[in-house]
């Protein structure tokens, strides 16, 4: 299958705690992964490495759009369109709507002056065209601080489609959000994929999961113990496998990841 | 995308009515609650001392020694926005000072000692920076520990003797930094607008300055959006650096004395100008406009107190009085409108 991006034998350690051990790992084009596995089972490591933000241990090997990647950098991810959004960090709360949008890619006219006429008028259109917000009291110069979990989500993935990024990193986006709420940000996860984009989607919840996700992998203590695509597992057999790795460790017969 | 419409269709929106003095309020809370202060403390002078503040005299003497800690408060309110401080401005002024009254004690070269200068308290503020980004220690102990350092260095340099800077007053250096525009306007005064310019320019229409925000309101985001944090702070503490030299050069000047004891006592004034100016403490918020403003507030309390007829003792009450209670407003305020 064609793959958008593919680590290999991927370690990191933390001084003496291992984080993750030899992950192999794979997203295709324009399919969404579920990311699924107890706390300290690698999950945040894994996507850190992904973005750039944590290098992994010399050994590995990580490959974007089949071109294999040296050093993967937060800038360099970036340009290759790898896009994260994290619920709590992914907007700055006292800043206005524009500067959230277009937070470290701000557009500049001559000399390198910022267009900040320009960054409201585009934040103007994404908010009726995507966000869907139709009220006058909200502008682009409303700061978010005010902003439900889902309207949060909405801003970080709309901004993440709009600067074209290949794949969006989701790092928990359903965590403490009511029914309503992750129901939004559940259809702009949904809305990932209609855009004929990639996504990785990591989460507790399986249950919120599982709907979305195409292909579902499981960490556990830092090694890939599992790995399913929808059509081979129904919910409930999902869940029981996990309650299986998180007693075990592993699942009853290895899984080639 | 039609989906996301339709997703986000419900979306509260109109929770806080159509556009009126309230988004203005909101948008420039700041701006406006800070030029209230400043009318509420002039109408209250007008009235207690109505000669004196009728005449230019007094806002000549405004205009001529708030300029030495306004300079500085200006790119200091770049650091605080940023969630940084610097405790050790005022000893860089010393040291800049320092370095140019050797410069020009040697070479008998004013311009060359003006240049020396602004590249040693571009390099001091440069180390600071160094110091917090490199080791992550918190910049109110690194400055605290450098503020030390710098002073013990002209200390130790000078042996606490002064140089006389009479030599420069045919200069046009002198002319340029403090001398008199139409016989009338502090040049000073010119150059605290000239650095208000740049440094609100710097801040709101380079994407540097965006990520001065963006590193004091959420630093995690910021890194993950791709900002070089460790960048922004260490320009904005070489800033601030380079412009205390240049403060430091403006104060000799204008006394024609180099003291090694400079710079001490404009800590304070300093600090309540960005506080007192709108900027948060913890970073994110915050405008020059504000600093500006606040920083006239406070140069004009001292004078304005005698001339209303108290003794000198009381300055530093009101000064506490105005801080703290315009800051509470302040912070009451933008909780209300925000």
């Amino acid at each position: 299958m064609d793959d958008l991006l593919r680590l290999i034998d991927i370690s990191k350690s933390f001084g003496e705690v291992q984080s993750l051990r030899q992950v192999s790992f794979r997203v295709g084009r324009n399919e969404i992964v579920g990311l699924v596995g107890d706390n300290g089972a690698g999950k945040s490591t894994l996507i850190k490495i992904i973005t750039g933000y944590h290098q992994p241990d010399p050994g590995g090997e990580i490959y974007f759009g089949g071109k294999k990647i040296d050093r993967m950098t937060v800038a360099r991810a970036r340009e290759l369109g790898i896009e994260p959004v994290y619920q709590e960090r992914a907007l700055a709360d006292q800043q206005s709507l524009w500067r959230n949008i277009f937070m470290g890619r701000e557009l500049t006219q001559a000399f390198g002056v910022l267009d900040v006429r320009r960054m409201q008028q585009e934040t103007e259109k994404l908010m009726t065209q995507l966000m869907g917000f139709t009220s006058t009291a909200v502008t682009p110069d409303s700061t978010v601080k005010h902003m439900s979990g889902g309207e949060r989500q909405g801003v970080a993935i709309t901004r993440a489609l709009y600067f074209r990024a290949e794949l969006l990193v989701l790092d928990e986006p359903t965590m403490g959000l009511s029914l309503s709420e992750t129901k939004k940000a559940l259809d702009f996860v949904a809305e990932i994929k209609r855009a004929g984009k990639a996504g990785i989607f990591i989460d507790h919840n399986i249950f919120h999961v599982y709907p979305v996700a195409d292909r579902i992998v499981v960490l556990d203590r830092g090694r890939v113990a599992g790995e399913f695509s929808k059509e081979q597992i129904t919910l409930e057999g999902l869940v029981a496998k996990l309650h299986h790795v998180a007693e075990t460790g592993h699942l009853d017969e290895p899984q080639a990841a | 995308m039609s989906s996301m419409t339709k997703a986000e269709a419900n979306a509260p929106g109109t929770r806080l009515g159509v556009r009126g003095p309230a988004h203005y309020l909101r948008r420039y809370g700041q701006q406006i609650g800070i030029i209230t202060v400043a009318l509420v403390i002039w109408a209250f002078f007008r009235i207690g001392a109505p000669r004196t503040f009728s005449r230019y005299e007094i806002y000549g003497a405004f205009m001529s020694t708030t300029p030495f800690f306004a300079l500085m408060a200006l790119p200091l309110t770049l650091l605080v926005i940023a969630a940084e401080i610097d405790l050790s401005f005022p000893s860089i002024m010393a040291f800049g000072m320092m370095v140019f009254s050797i410069v020009l004690v040697r070479a008998e070269n004013a311009y060359l000692a003006f240049i020396a200068c602004l590249v040693a308290g571009l390099l001091a503020g440069l180390l600071n920076g160094l110091i917090v980004v490199r080791f992550g220690i918190p910049s109110l102990v690194v400055t605290l520990g450098t503020q030390f350092f710098w002073r013990g260095v002209v200390n130790v340099v000078t042996a606490g003797n002064g140089t006389g800077l009479t030599s420069t007053k045919t200069t046009f250096l002198y002319g340029a930094l403090v001398g008199r525009l139409g016989d009338r306007i502090p040049a000073q005064m010119i150059w605290t607008i000239v650095v208000a310019i740049l440094v609100w320019f710097f801040l709101n229409r380079t994407r540097l300055g965006a990520h001065v925000y963006l590193c004091g309101d959420n630093v995690e985001s910021a890194k993950l959006m791709g900002v070089n944090v460790a960048r922004v702070k260490m320009l904005v503490f070489a800033i601030v650096g380079m412009v205390a030299a240049f403060a430091g050069v403006v104060v000799s000047m204008e006394v024609l004395y180099y003291w090694p004891t400079l710079g001490e006592g404009y800590l304070l004034n300093t600090l309540a100008s960005v506080f007192l100016g709108g900027t948060s403490v913890f970073g994110g918020t915050g405008t020059i406009f504000g600093t500006f403003v606040a920083a006239f507030i406070i140069g004009s309390i001292n004078a304005g107190i005698v001339a209303v007829g108290l003794s000198g003792f009381w300055t530093q009450l009101i000064y506490g009085l105005i801080i703290v209670i315009a800051v509470t407003l302040q912070t009451a305020l933008s909780r209300r409108f925000s």
